[in-house]
């Protein structure tokens, strides 16, 4: 066992860098950052005031980076950090963080709020105080492969079925393929659709791809219980893939957290830059498009909105992408109260949906989604994050709400032009 | 050898009652003393008798003695040689040598316990005040000797009240005010280089009429005189007000009157009556002349900075300041942050890999 | 010491200390934030760090996020208080005539009304945040000692300031003393206080600001 409170300090100690340490120092505790936090809008509790969620962090930097503080600390006037209060912030940092990046778009000094609950996650699970659902979650995806327990022969059962049902051949270990797609264990679980419709449109659009056998999993609960030891471990399994089937490209998924993972952490967590780039699903489908490559030929009159994952606009610059592709097929698109990179999270992002005991509050500060879905009145809701899609049905039916929820990549394979002309893939 | 009332000597100057009068006025008016006062300074002046006076002139210009004696006459300053009985004065008296310091000693002897001692110039005190000696005495060893016997000590100009220019930067002489001498008498400051002849006058005229020392401030000046600033009472007081500054002393705004704040005027912290008693009988005063006031009725007034430098400069060099400061802190934090950076290294090194096995519960 | 010399001093050898300890702090707290360095992206770059971070130094002067009631008042008393506080601070002639008298740069300065307003509406929004502090729930849980001490650091040279250019109270050197000596204090105290955000915060939206950059996120 390391976990200890010894090390949980040292871990955030030495986590403190250069941003961290000019953010504390800028804080003037305004308290706008609550105003950004559903956790706070909708429960009204001062407690969950983000930059609030961060206190034992920064009196660490406090008493260990800054000249007042050692001095402070010198003489004994300072409050260490106890495992007690590692223990009382754990529902903070967890239970009430989707790590949506919100607060760090509003603070006025500037402060990058996420940036630091994610490094207080580290320091959180090295003293040993993570939720048992995440630290369930990781241990499956460490030792099975899938944080919902996912395994190849449930791929394989998806991937006959999806042949099947498309009578065209889904590529798996397909070596010297351009692209390599990588999925969310809740689309090979819950949402296999997904896996026809790529095919379906990768057909069409003539893009060499390939699934592979040892890193289809894209999902990374390293990152949301935050320890990049078994983050690194996770994102391994993809590289070590990729470079095996020699790909140029890795889709990351449509899974928020998958492509903050691979696109942003993982050269990071594994230390060295990645031998192939990584594209969102959704960019890729927009490339096609703009290319001409992706042709619709049929439209959904149906009034939908798109609901905007944190990961893939505030955290991962997808902004404009999602809106041409809905635009081709959703005359009736319309957009929700503050959408893009203002969206709020759909609540259970951060690993907050692998975690039981959040589970009520997650439904009470659904009301923030309710009431911008509310202001628009549709009966569908398109995403691009399976994460999401499962939140927002369960939130939905929480909240005795009759809309549907169904991903963009799916939506998109659904108008799919008749190929005509029948090209070789 | 009693002295004769200031009437009898009046009277043999030839100066008529009515002239006296109107000086009384005058001075009820200076002092902000009710309008009926003025006939109530005028019987008890007359009938006073004049007091004997002492004047030592220390480490001076004699600028405040030039200031008094060259006041138009006859006036209200020349009243002063009138009102007292000036028995010792190196400048104005006429005896010389031993004869001169014999009539001081006299004087000292008679009236002892009862005599006006006024002193003009600051006292030199380094190196046992050898640096100002009069008949082979120290100025020291001189004040000394004369306070002891005096009712009270009048300190006229403002080297005598809070050392003026020989106590300035670095003041090599060790020159100090009579108040930082003297403890045990009644000391009246009256500031100024040199001061408002009138103010000596008026003091006086109010020590002899009342038998006491007027209202003073915390820097022992008389409150009817230094109770404002120059800037309470300059007539060009609106023109700040409305944010109308000179900034040359040619410009148009200096050619309009304007306020002369920017080209370092010290109005505003300088307390005196020359806005409202004016110089030269009345003529003009500094501001109105087109120059900023010097702040001279004040301490340390020759060390406040350029007389041209405005009130918000700083009267230090800053800039050195800052620019050695920022190497300093610069340096500092090179080092603190080489050392935190050591401790992060050390702390990042030692830490163990966490696996799924501590994930596994307790 | 009398007032004349009280003044002197702090017109000059005050002003050094406080000077020196100011730039000495505020160097030191910079420079030490920056020595923690910051691992460098292995990712691929999507924008750049700096039009991100130049950006967010930009725009996180403006407000683009929908607020509360408690946010809008927090932004609108604060936007008060800031521009009040600039405002005075750098275009009342005084204050120029001090900045020419050390740096040898100037410009015009503004009207007495527009200073006197400027210096009233910025008084008022800071006790108007000061009361906010006391009632709003989530400010009083973050704030410490040290909030309220800042403000009355902050509050101080606004008041004497504005006291002395009405010579409301007390006589004018006394107010210019204690002006001084207030925002002496204020200087002393800035940079090992949250009062450093002054130059910090251009840090921190600069960092904030690099990550977005780094991913082409044009926010």
């Amino acid at each position: 066992m390391t976990t200890s409170l010894q090390n949980g300090i040292n871990t955030l100690l030495a986590q403190i860098d250069a941003p961290t340490a000019s953010f504390f120092s800028s804080c003037v505790h305004c308290g706008l950052c609550a105003d950004a936090c559903l956790f706070y809008t909708e429960t009204g509790d001062p407690k969950y005031t983000p930059i609030h969620k961060l206190e034992p962090m920064r009196r660490l930097w406090q008493q260990e980076y800054t000249f007042w503080g050692k001095l402070m600390k010198g003489i004994g006037l300072s409050k260490p950090v106890t495992d007690e209060e590692l223990a009382e912030w754990e529902p903070l940092v967890y239970d009430s963080c989707t790590l949506c990046g919100r607060c760090s778009l509003v603070c006025p000094v500037g402060n990058d709020i996420v940036y630091m609950v994610r490094k207080m996650r580290e320091g959180m699970v090295a003293s040993g105080h993570a939720p048992e659902g995440l630290k369930g979650a990781t241990q499956r995806a460490i030792e099975l492969g899938s944080p919902m327990g996912v395994n190849l022969n449930t791929l394989k059962a998806q991937i006959k079925h999806a042949e099947k049902e498309t009578g065209l051949t889904v590529p798996l270990d397909v070596e010297g393929a351009d692209y390599m797609m990588v999925l969310s264990s809740a689309e090979v679980a819950d949402y296999p659709e997904i896996i026809g419709a790529v095919t379906r449109i990768f057909k069409q659009a003539n893009v060499s791809w390939t699934l592979a056998s040892d890193g289809f999993e894209g999902t990374n609960s390293g990152i949301q219980i935050g320890s990049s030891d078994l983050a690194a471990e996770l994102v391994g399994r993809i590289v070590r893939a990729a470079k095996r089937l020699k790909v140029k490209y890795v889709i990351s998924p449509e899974c928020g957290h998958a492509f903050t993972a691979l696109r942003w952490e993982g050269p990071n967590l594994i230390g060295r830059p990645f031998p192939f780039k990584v594209i969102h699903i959704i960019e890729l489908l927009d490339q096609l498009r703009s290319e001409g490559r992706l042709k619709t030929d049929s439209k959904d009159d149906t009034r939908m909105t798109f609901h905007d994952p944190c990961q893939m606009v505030r955290r991962g610059g997808v902004i404009e992408q999602p809106r041409k592709l809905m635009n081709m097929v959703a005359p009736n698109f319309v957009e929700m109260p503050e959408p893009g990179v203002q969206n709020w999270c759909c609540g259970g992002g951060g690993g907050v949906s692998a975690n039981h005991r959040a589970e009520p509050l997650r439904n009470q500060v659904f009301s923030r989604k309710k009431a911008q879905l509310d202001a628009v009145n549709v009966k569908t809701i398109v995403t691009s994050c399976s994460n999401c899609r499962s939140m927002l049905l369960d939130g939905l039916e929480n909240h005795h709400m009759d809309i549907e929820v169904i991903g963009l990549t799916e939506l998109m394979a659904e108008h799919l032009a008749e190929d005509k002309k029948g090209s070789a893939a | 050898m009693e002295h004769e009332t200031l009437e009898q000597r009046l009277h043999e100057q030839g100066i008529s009652r009515r002239s006296f009068l109107k000086f009384c006025a005058a001075m009820a008016t200076m002092m902000a003393l009710p309008p009926g006062s003025a006939s109530a300074i005028a019987a008890t002046l007359a009938k006073v008798k004049r007091p004997s006076v002492i004047w030592l002139s220390f480490q001076e210009c004699t600028g405040c003695t030039e200031s008094l004696t060259r006041s138009h006459s006859p006036t209200l300053e020349s009243m002063i040689f009138d009102m007292v009985s000036l028995d010792y004065h190196h400048t104005l008296q006429a005896a010389s040598g031993h004869a001169a310091e014999q009539a001081r000693d006299d004087a000292m002897k008679e009236f002892h316990g009862k005599y006006l001692l006024l002193v003009d110039g600051s006292i030199p005190i380094k190196d046992g005040g050898v640096y100002s000696t009069i008949a082979g005495r120290t100025n020291l060893d001189m004040l000394l000797e004369a306070a002891e016997g005096a009712a009270a000590i009048v300190a006229v100009g403002s080297c005598a009240a809070f050392g003026g220019l020989p106590n300035a930067q670095p003041n090599p002489t060790g020159a100090v005010a009579v108040s930082d001498l003297i403890k045990d008498k009644p000391i009246i400051n009256i500031s100024g280089c040199p001061p408002i002849p009138a103010v000596i006058t008026g003091v006086l005229a109010h020590y002899l009429t009342f038998g006491a020392l007027p209202a003073l401030d915390a820097l022992g000046r008389p409150k009817a005189f230094y109770g404002e600033t120059i800037h309470d009472r300059c007539y060009r007081r609106p023109m700040y007000e409305q944010g109308k500054f000179a900034r040359t002393f040619d410009d148009e705004g200096a050619r309009n009157g304007w306020c002369l704040y920017e080209l370092g005027c010290k109005g505003p912290t300088t307390h005196n009556a020359c806005a409202t008693t004016k110089w030269n009988g009345g003529t003009s005063f500094p501001i109105e002349s087109g120059h900023g006031c010097i702040g001279c009725s004040e301490p340390k007034f020759w060390d406040a900075g350029s007389f041209y430098a405005p009130l918000p400069a700083p009267t230090a060099d800053i800039a050195s300041v800052a620019k050695t400061a920022a190497v300093v802190g610069a340096a500092a934090a090179v080092i603190a942050g080489a050392v935190d950076r050591g401790k992060k290294t050390q702390l990042q090194q030692s830490l163990v890999k966490l696996t799924v096995e501590d994930l596994k519960g307790d | 010491m009398v007032t004349q010399e009280i003044l002197l001093w702090v017109r000059g050898t005050g002003l050094q200390i406080a000077v020196a300890v100011f730039v000495i702090g505020m160097v030191f707290r910079m420079l030490h934030i920056r020595m923690l360095g910051r691992k460098k992206s292995l990712a691929q770059a999507r924008g750049s760090e700096w039009s991100g971070g130049l950006r967010t130094i930009w725009k996180r002067s403006l407000v683009s996020t929908r607020l509360s009631a408690r946010g809008y008042f927090t932004v609108i008393a604060g936007f008060i208080f800031h521009i009040g506080f600039f405002v005075t601070l750098l275009f009342l002639s005084q204050h120029i005539d001090l900045i020419r008298a050390v740096l040898g740069l100037h410009w015009p300065a503004m009207p007495r009304g527009v200073i006197d307003m400027a210096a009233v509406l910025s008084i008022a929004a800071m006790v108007a945040l000061l009361v906010h502090r006391f009632v709003d729930p989530v400010k009083r849980l973050l704030s410490d000692f040290q909030d309220y001490l800042t403000w009355l650091l902050s509050f101080l040279p606004l008041l004497s300031g504005f006291m002395l250019l009405r010579e409301i109270g007390f006589e004018y050197i006394t107010l210019l003393t204690l002006h001084i000596a207030s925002v002496e204090l204020l200087l002393i105290v800035a940079p090992f206080t949250k009062l450093a955000h002054m130059f910090t915060t251009f840090m921190a939206r600069w960092y904030n600001g690099a990550v977005n950059g780094f991913k082409g996120i044009n926010i």
